[in-house]
Formats: C-alpha cells, structure tokens, sequence
C-alpha cells in the first residue's frame, strides 16, 4: 500500500494517528456530513450542554462535598453568621463551607442548580418537539424510547442532588419519599428501610444519594446519550417540510466546518448562560433554611419545578384509605405517587407505538409533520401538557393562595376538577383550531391571498382579486397525507368461519376512527383546476393576479 | 400524495394527479457575498467578539485574586458576581463569535444528501442469519441439553452471592416494629423543641402553640430517627372549645384544655406546624391536610386521611406535663402492616 508523505507537522500527526486508529475512514464519512437547520432542533442540544455544564460544575462541587450525616458543630468564625456554633450533618455543613469559603464555590453550586433546572426544561420542551412533529416516527421508535429513559434518569438526577445539602427543605423532601415508599402494598415498610438503611432518617441516605448522583445516575445517563445521538447520526436527522425536502434526502449544511461553529458555538453560548445566571441570581440558599432537623418545616415550601406535577398530584388527592383484610391501602398516596404519574408515563413511552398501529403506516418518515396536518396527536399532546401543568399548579396552590390571597380549599377543588375537565376541553379545542387551520390551508391555495384589490365589472359585478401563491407556499400546504381509519378484514370469511382476532382488530379500528375519522385532505391539482375553470375567462397569464370568489 | 387517482372526475389530461415538489428554494445571498466592505465588517465583529472573551477570562481571572471572601457576606456576593461575570463574558464572547462567524462568513449553501434505508440488503441479512447458525452449530450447544441447563443455572444462581448480602444488610436489621413505637413513656416529661426545658402546665397559657420532644432527647441512642416520629405539638384550649379528644371514655388524655398531637402528618409524614388560633386548625404546609386541633385532630381537609394520634398527657407532683403513655397508634403515614 503506498500512501504519500506526509509534509507539514500535522500531515505527520494525521498519518501517525491513521496507521494507527484508520481514522482517516471516520473522518471522510463524518466530516462533511449534512444536518438541517431549525431553531427547535436546538432544544436537544441545550439538554445535551447544560448535561455537559453539569459534569463540569458538578466535577468542582464533588471536591468540596462531604457525603457524610456524622453529627458536626459549624465552626465559630466561619460565614454565615447564623449557622455559627449550630450542630449539623457534615453534608451541610461542607455545603455552607463551599459556599462561603471557597472562591468560585457559590457561583459553581448556583451554575449546577440552574443547569440541572434548564437540563430537565430542554429535555422536556425538546421531548414536546418530537412529539408534535412526528419525529418519533418510523425508523425513530427506540430513540424515542432512548430518550424517555433519558428524561427518567434526569428526575432522578434531580431529585438525588437536590437532597444532598441536607438542609431542611430537601430533607422535608426525603420524608415524602419515605412516605410515598411506605405506601407501596405488602413492601412499603421494607422498602423504606431499604432506602434509609433503617428508620428514617438514619445516617446512610446523603453517602447512599450521592453514589446514585455522581456515579450512577450520571454514567447511566451518559451510555443513554451515547446511544441516543448514535441514533441521529444513524437516521440522519428530520427536516422540515419544504421545498426539495423529501424522506429521501437530507438538506442542511455540513458537519465541518458550520456545524463545528454554531453547535460548539452554542454550547460556549448555553454555558454562558448559565455562568450568567449563576452569577446574578442566587439559588437554594440553604442557609436561610437550616440544617434538616425532623421538627421543623417551612411555609410555602416547593420543589424544583421538574418535581412540582408530582407534588400536585399529592395535594390534589383527597384523603382516601382503604383497609382490607386488616392491611392498609393509602389510595390517597398510592394514586398521585404510583398510579397517576405510571399512566402519564406510560402514555409518553406507548404513544409512538400505539400511533404506528392506528396509522398502518410501514414507511420511514424523515420529514416532520406540521402539527395542524395530524389534528389529533398534537390535540392529545396538548391535553397531557394540561393535565401535566395543572398538576404543576396544584404543587404550588399554597403559593396561589397567598398571592391572589385566594381560599386554599377553593383552589384544590377547583384543580381537582379542572385535572379532569380541562384536558378534554384542551383536546377539543385544540382538534377544532388543527382542523381550521387546515381548511385555512385548503383555501389558500385554492383561491391565493386576497391582494386588497377590488375589481367592479360592467355588469356591476363586484369581485375581490386573489393573488395565487407560489410553488413554495403551495408545496408546503398540499405536501402531506390526511391518513384514513383502518381498514379491516370481516369477522366471517366466505363460508361464515369466525375470524381469528378480529375482535382486537375491531378494537384498534375504533381507536383509527378516533385518530382520523375527522380529516381535510389536502387540494389535488384536480381541484384548482375546477376552481380556475370557473374563472378562465378571466385569466390573463401567470403573472395576472388569479380572481377568486 | 401517492394515490393515482384514474376516476377522475376531470376530463383535463394536462393536470397532474399530484402537485409536484418545486425544489428547494432560490438561494437568497447575504450582504457579506456581494459586499466585501459588509464581509469585512462581520470579520471585525467575529474578532472583537472572541477578543471580548480573552478579556472576560482575564477579567475572572483578576476578581479571583482581587476580590478576596473575608468575614463579611457581601465579600462572597463580590466575588461569586465578578467571578462569574468574567466566566460569562469569556464563555458568551466565544459562543456568539462561533456563531457569528458560521453565520456570516462560511459558505451558507445548502448541500442536499441522500438518505440510504436504514434496513440491511437481504443478502446481508441472510449471511448474519447464517453467522449465527454456523456459530450455534460450532458451539455444538443445540444438541446437549443438559449443557445448556448448566450454563443456564450457574448464570442465573451466582447473582445471589452478591445480592443475597446486600438485600441483608441494606435495611439495616430490617426490624420495621420500630416503626409502631416511640421513646415517649409514663411519666417521661414534654420539653420544648430544641431547648429541651421542660413544661410546666402553668406556663401554658390559653390559645399558646409549644413544639414538643420528649424530655432527656439527646441521651437516646438513636436520637435523630428517635425525634422523628416523637416531635408533638402542645395546644391550650380554653376548656368550652374542647369538643373532644381521642381519649376513650373513663380516660383523659389532655389536662386543663392542653392537648399534645403527633407532629407528624398522617399523609406522608411532613411536620405539621401552622396552627391558626382562631379555627383551631393544623395546617401541614406539604400538602394542605388540616386537623382541627378543638375536635381530636380529626381530618377537616386535604388528603390526610386519619386523624393525628393524640399523645395522652397529665402532670406529675412538681406541676411538669408528663406523658401518660406511648401514642396508642403508630405514628405518621399509614404503611401495609399499620393495623396488624
């Protein structure tokens, strides 16, 4: 094999390097490869940088950190002045010490909260992109799937660094865990003292956390993200729909060099951000709440926001337990902590599954859906985000309460009401405006924009000028598919022999009917060219502005 | 859009059954492709903005060393604010200026790729097909049952050495009675939370809240999981508001109007600590379940299903509140075994 001599110092270090690794493959393959440009395909990049902001500042914290509940007195001349000479875990008090004693420890622990916040908020407005644009869609199932577990595993990262500090919020925070643990049926008391090592609080959780914080929550989410881009380079990415965009291409600029500056441009972008917030606004200052102490607890107390649906769903359910056979069953737990937020989770993971099955659509989908053009999926979407942000304001109605200095028994009703009430109203709504859109649609390209011009004929007819629209504006509106219900076999054959299945395949053509029953299909050629027949005497040339009704 | 339609309904032959893909859209220039003097400029601006960073980082670097945390709080406000405006700076003249950069200067035309199936070709398939049934065949394991119980069994059976002594230990010695009983007893005095001073009924004055533990706290062995389920809330009532307490009948469980309730919410098990003097309610600012304190604790709203369990109290002959007893029930949030 005879390769040429390589000439400039990093010729030689190329050449080094490729005898070696073959790299030279990887980069002809990868280097100039395409991704489309949108501004919501950065939502998934934020998710990834403030991951990357995370392992950063979270690498400065773990210096300073003392996972340890052993019993410690904060020392006389050390910052705060409150918590001088107070007794303490040591977690909490190696927090305050990072806070106040080592320079660039507030901003870095400020940094990490916010992050881990804005984390969680990419994660979950880039999850609301996927979803309203179809790109779960064949062949990108499992990525969802990939990506689901990676919103499960950033809760968890969430709710075991919030309590490390061992302040008195987070460990008010520990106790609803250890409550919602003691619910479980049969398990939950052993399941509690699987958690805490015994009785709550013991002296294991805070080590036990910050195992799970900084080492297994964190690689588990790093394999995830691993795989989960793995997929994007794998699937290409989607693109938008648009002119010259079909599933068989991909249109975008390249890897080397645009996307080297934008996307690595915009992770200095996302960090600075963060740095920026870090530095101006103060969070979870745990010394104006105090070492945990079992006794005490703050007013108006909430978690970090990504935790508030659960919270909610707590405040929201009415005190029912039952007691059978001597055993206790404490719905009013078991609902909001198991069951409620299991049937919403279950939704997310199943949904792309259950839309392949009620579509029958075998086919790779690389371009997104405009949401009006799939009037009920972005409908259902609309009506979980409902459930999901009343949830959100019931875990702060104590805050609604004192703010609007409304009755806190007025709001849980109303809430309690409106979880189940205003999905639904949110699901129609939202079905009706998809539908108008596209008769909107429909008409657009039809008739063409009103041009403000009215034209009087001399018969005295008065008629409104329409200009047509372009390819482009046209492309976009007619290019999609308005999928049927399913169509299925008969429950008898020819000779009255009862079908096998047929039941179940009754039930998935009644969910297709709710899919797609109401559908606008989107203007034939065929159609427009009725529309101008009506008009030809009219129509002058292309350029002549198209008269409509 | 893939539906040929040949009952159609037009007698037209020129139209065609599907609109068809215009392509991508004409290519619109930037001011820096046809102006040099406006390339240039956005040049400038990239190296400006990149050297915006160097001294954001010098900057950061300069507030680390001149803004020093002393004993004053607002020394740490200075430091964390120059600190991370630096690091700002640096990281945010970096970012825009990539972006700037990528935006401005480098080639925006759009590059179009095809896409290949994601599938492998059938021939590929079949021949991984084939590697794993030549592979199987090697192994020689289809034939020998027994081979392959074993490989099996050992598989499935050696997790357990681990997991055996873990599930063992990682409770703790997994004795979940302690959750049915807590340190108060007969005669053990109530003492305010955290002083730890005892109460004399005759400082408990009518319509006063006392956070209580139990006197001698800190002496227990397990103290912190101890105060966690004895913390008790003291009320005095004036005697006509008192509609009733959970003593049964020939007992009673509050002395002169003062009652003691378990501190710990019956919901999920949060301190319960607003106490509003007027209504006589307990509010559990977790989740909102009110006790009214009046009426044995009992359940008035929220999602707290059980009333708090009442800590029967009295005096001893120096005048201090004493417990009577133990709770009657086990405290805080119900679990499985709660009535067994």
């Amino acid at each position: 094999m005879t390769t040429t001599q390589p000439e400039t110092a990093v010729g030689a270090a190329a050449d080094y390097l490729d005898q070696r690794t073959g790299i030279a493959g990887a980069v002809k393959e990868f280097a100039r490869k395409v991704f489309p440009d949108h501004w919501s395909f950065l939502l998934g990049e934020i998710a990834l940088y403030s991951f990357v902001v995370l392992l950063i500042s979270g690498g400065f914290l773990t210096m300073f950190f003392v996972p340890s509940m052993g019993f410690t007195t904060y020392p006389e001349d050390s910052l705060p002045v409150t918590m001088q000479g107070v007794e303490m875990s040591e977690a909490f008090a190696s927090t305050l010490h990072m806070s106040f004693e080592v320079r660039g420890g507030l901003l870095m622990r400020q940094i990490h909260h916010w992050a881990a916040l804005l984390f969680m908020a990419s994660i979950v407005t880039h999850m609301m992109r996927v979803f309203f644009t179809g790109a779960f869609r064949k062949p990108r199932e499992l990525n969802w799937l990939v990506g689901f577990t990676l919103m499960i595993l950033g809760l968890l990262a969430g709710f075991s660094g919030y309590s490390l500090p061992d302040d008195v919020l987070s460990g008010n925070g520990l106790r609803i865990a250890d409550g919602v643990a003691k619910s479980i049926p049969v398990i939950g008391a052993f399941a509690s003292y699987m958690l805490f090592g015994g009785e709550f609080p013991g002296e294991h959780i805070i080590p036990r956390l910050f195992t799970v914080h900084i080492l297994l929550v964190p690689a588990l989410i790093l394999a995830f993200v691993g795989i989960h881009l793995l997929m994007v380079v794998l699937h290409k990415h989607t693109q938008y729909p648009g002119g010259g965009r079909s599933s068989k291409n991909v249109v975008g600029f390249p890897l080397f060099p645009v996307y080297v500056a934008k996307a690595g441009g915009f992770f200095f972008i996302v960090f600075g951000v963060l740095a920026l917030m870090g530095a101006t606004l103060s969070i979870n200052n745990v010394w104006n709440y105090g070492p945990y102490d079992p006794s005490p607890v703050s007013a108006g107390a909430q978690p970090d926001w990504y935790m508030l649906f659960l919270e909610g769903g707590l405040r929201l359910m009415p005190g029912w337990e039952w007691v059978i056979g001597g055993f206790t069953i404490p719905i009013n737990i078991l609902v909001p902590g198991v069951v409620i937020p299991g049937l919403l989770f279950t939704f997310l993971a199943l949904y792309p599954f259950i839309e392949a099955r009620v579509t029958q659509d075998k086919s790779e989908h690389h371009v997104l859906d405009r949401p009006r053009n799939v009037p009920v999926r972005t409908a259902l979407g609309v009506a979980f985000l409902t459930a999901f942000v009343i949830l959100v304001l019931a875990g702060s109605n104590d805050l609604i309460a004192t703010h609007f200095e409304m009755s806190i028994n007025t709001i849980t009703w109303i809430f309690r009401v409106a979880f189940f009430v205003a999905p639904v109203f949110a699901f129609m709504v939202t079905k009706r405006l998809c539908l108008a859109l596209q008769r909107k649609d429909r008409e657009l390209v039809l008739h063409g924009h009103e041009a403000a011009r009215l034209v009087r004929f001399e018969s005295g007819e008065v008629i409104e000028v329409h200009k047509p629209l372009s390819d482009q504006e046209r492309w976009l509106r007619v290019n999609y598919q308005a999928h049927a219900p399913l169509v299925i076999e008969p429950g008898e054959d020819a000779r009255g022999v009862r079908r096998r299945g047929y039941a179940a395949d009754k039930r998935w053509q009644a969910l297709s009917r709710f899919f797609y029953e109401d559908r606008i299909e989107p203007v034939t050629p065929a159609e427009i060219a009725n529309t101008h027949g009506a008009h030809t005497a009219v129509e002058q040339s292309d350029d002549a502005p198209q008269i409509g009704h | 859009m893939s539906t040929h339609d040949k009952n159609t309904e037009l007698e037209r032959s020129d139209v065609p059954a599907a609109f068809e893909d215009p392509g991508l859209p004409e290519h619109r220039y930037r001011m820096g492709d046809t102006d040099p003097a406006a390339n240039k400029r956005s040049e400038r601006q990239v190296v400006v903005l990149f050297a915006i960073s160097v001294l954001g980082a010098v900057g950061a670097l300069v507030a680390y060393f001149a803004l020093p945390l002393g004993s004053d709080p607002m020394s740490v406000r200075w430091a964390t604010l120059g600190l991370g405006l630096g690091l700002a700076l640096s990281l945010l003249g970096i970012g825009t200026g990539a972006v700037h950069w990528a935006k401005t200067l480098m080639s925006d035309h759009e590059v179009t790729e095809k896409r290949k199936p994601i599938s492998s070709d059938q021939a590929t398939r079949d021949a991984a097909v084939q590697a794993l049934v030549d592979g199987a065949r090697d192994s020689a394991i289809a034939r020998r049952g027994v081979l392959k119980g074993a490989v099996l069994s050992a598989l499935a059976i050696f997790p357990l050495t681990i997991a055996v002594p873990l599930i063992g230990s990682v409770g703790g010695d997994w004795n979940i009675s302690k959750f049915r009983h807590t340190v108060w007893r007969k005669g053990r005095r109530l003492a305010i939370d955290p002083s730890g001073r005892p109460i004399k009924a005759s400082d408990v004055t009518v319509g006063s809240v006392f956070h209580v533990i139990p006197d001698g706290m800190r002496d227990e062995e397990h103290w912190m999981e101890e105060k966690a389920k004895a913390v008790v809330l003291l009320v005095r009532l004036d005697e006509r508001d008192l509609k009733g307490d959970q003593s049964p009948s020939g007992e009673t469980w509050s002395y002169d109007g003062i009652v003691a309730y378990s501190k710990i919410c019956t919901h999920v098990g949060c301190p319960v600590a607003l106490y509003e003097q007027q209504t006589h309610h307990l509010l559990c600012p977790c989740h909102q379940s009110t006790f009214d304190i009046a009426d044995g604790a009992k359940v008035v709203f929220g999602p707290a299903n059980r009333p708090l369990p009442q800590l029967p109290i009295t005096v001893d002959a120096e005048g201090y509140l004493v417990a009577q007893d133990d709770f009657a029930e086990p405290i805080g949030p119900s679990f499985w075994e709660r009535l067994k």
